[in-house]
């Protein structure tokens, strides 16, 4: 418990040992976990970009998406739009086509009558003619009476 | 142990087997006398303390690091945190003051768990009956004071590095009384109890914590002291006890060896970042 000699000699080795650990210890793990600790930053840093850039592609592929989506919409639409239109205008010329075969099958109607009419009224004529020459008894010169036969032809 | 040693040699009393237990190994006279234990076992645990920061030193790297390489910058780390949050500045030489003090001194405590009389044993096999050998550097009060007086230097240094001799020695003669010449004397011996204060209850702490565990090992080997002498349910009884005791103070002892060390290395930190600043 006295105190001798061997405190001189425990001071010379601590001093030896705090040298050697500030000169040969201290420096090489400051320097390897300051490195160490600037790689990890930077890791985290990365990381965090990498997230954002994720994140902005993600934005990204969904405006994308949403575009096409839209633009199928419209095509869509657009699509159906045309085919409603081209169904009418179909309808449309099927109507005007039954109308204009309609009013032709008429005008046909109307003149085949026309030229019954004509043919029957000529026969009309004939035989009236005819009739009237058996009543009279003798011939009916047609080109001499044109004019009665023509208005007998025109009343009936 | 204690009972090997007991039953070997006509069984020696409790008293002698504890002064036996206290004496240094000693060669010289007076002041010049030195405690060939104390010296031999700091310097090879300081060689110790070397060799292993140093190994891992040599491994530092920023990469990925070994288990072992791990472990001690677990350490330096702990230290490195610990300066840092006490001293606000260039750190490099408290990191390497405070990882000097704190592994060396859990290396030279950790001696403390050592078997009690297995130096006695190993000397003894060598051909040196009774040989004195204390392996706890820490409990022999010239290794602390060591430490501690130079902690106390480099208290004084860093005042004077951060206040320049005129200011420190103002210091001195005005506070903490004030400046006044009749007050000179006064501030001057409480500077004075202020100071030396610092180096002798760092010594004192950590001495004395580590003498009484060591003294509280050997009262419990001298219960094996006591098995060896009885027989029958005695002998069981002390036997039990000692193992019980030594394992459990063993256990609780591991807690000191680091509190102390930890102590010892933050107080010094304490003491330097407080002399640069205050007054």
């Amino acid at each position: 418990m006295d105190i001798n000699a061997t405190f001189i000699g425990q001071i010379i080795a601590f001093l030896i040992l705090l040298w050697f650990i500030f000169k040969f210890i201290v420096p090489p793990f400051s320097v390897a976990i300051d490195a160490r600790q600037k790689k990890i930053a930077e890791g985290l840093s990365a990381a965090d970009r990498g997230q954002k850039s994720l994140d902005e592609a993600k934005a990204r592929a969904e405006d994308v998406i949403r575009e096409a989506r839209d633009r199928a919409n419209q095509i869509v639409d657009a699509a159906s739009k045309r085919s409603n239109e081209l169904v009418e205008a179909a309808k449309q010329s099927a109507l005007t086509e039954g109308d204009r075969l309609v009013a032709a099958a008429k005008q046909q109607i109307e003149l085949e009558t026309a030229k019954a009419r004509e043919a029957l009224r000529r026969e009309v004529a004939d035989l009236a003619v005819k009739s009237a020459a058996k009543v009279l008894g003798r011939e009916i010169d047609p080109a001499k009476h044109a004019d009665i036969l023509g208005k007998l032809a025109t009343e009936i | 142990m204690a009972a090997e040693h007991g039953a070997e040699h006509a069984a020696p009393s409790a008293t002698d087997y504890i002064n036996h237990h206290m004496t240094h190994l000693t060669v010289g006279e007076g002041f010049w006398s030195w405690h060939v234990d104390t010296l031999i076992m700091s310097a090879a645990l300081a060689l110790l303390v070397m060799f292993v920061l140093g190994r891992a030193a040599r491994q530092a790297t920023s990469g990925v690091p070994s288990r072992f390489v791990c472990f001690i910058e677990i350490v330096f780390e702990f230290i490195d945190n610990l300066v840092g949050e006490i001293y606000h500045g260039n750190r490099k030489f408290l990191v390497a003051l405070a990882l000097s003090l704190f592994t060396w001194i859990v290396a030279m405590n950790t001696m403390d768990l050592l078997p009690l009389d297995l130096p006695a044993n190993i000397a003894g096999a060598m051909g040196y009956e009774h040989a004195f050998w204390r392996v706890l550097p820490t409990a022999d009060l010239n290794g602390t004071l060591a430490m501690a007086l130079v902690v106390l230097v480099l208290v004084i240094g860093a005042s004077i590095r951060a206040k320049g001799l005129g200011g420190y020695g103002h210091e001195w003669v005005s506070a903490p009384f004030g400046s006044h010449p009749v007050l000179w004397i006064p501030n001057i011996f409480l500077n004075a109890v202020e100071l030396l204060a610092k180096p002798v209850s760092l010594a004192m702490r950590l001495f004395g914590n580590m003498f009484a565990g060591e003294l509280l090992f050997m009262l419990i080997a001298l219960l094996g002291l006591a098995a060896a002498q009885a027989s029958g349910i005695a002998f069981g009884a002390f036997f039990i006890g000692q193992v019980a005791l030594a394992t459990g103070w063993a256990i609780f002892h591991i807690l000191i060896v680091l509190l102390q060390a930890y102590i010892f290395t933050v107080l010094p930190i304490v003491y330097i970042s407080m002399a640069e600043q205050h007054h």
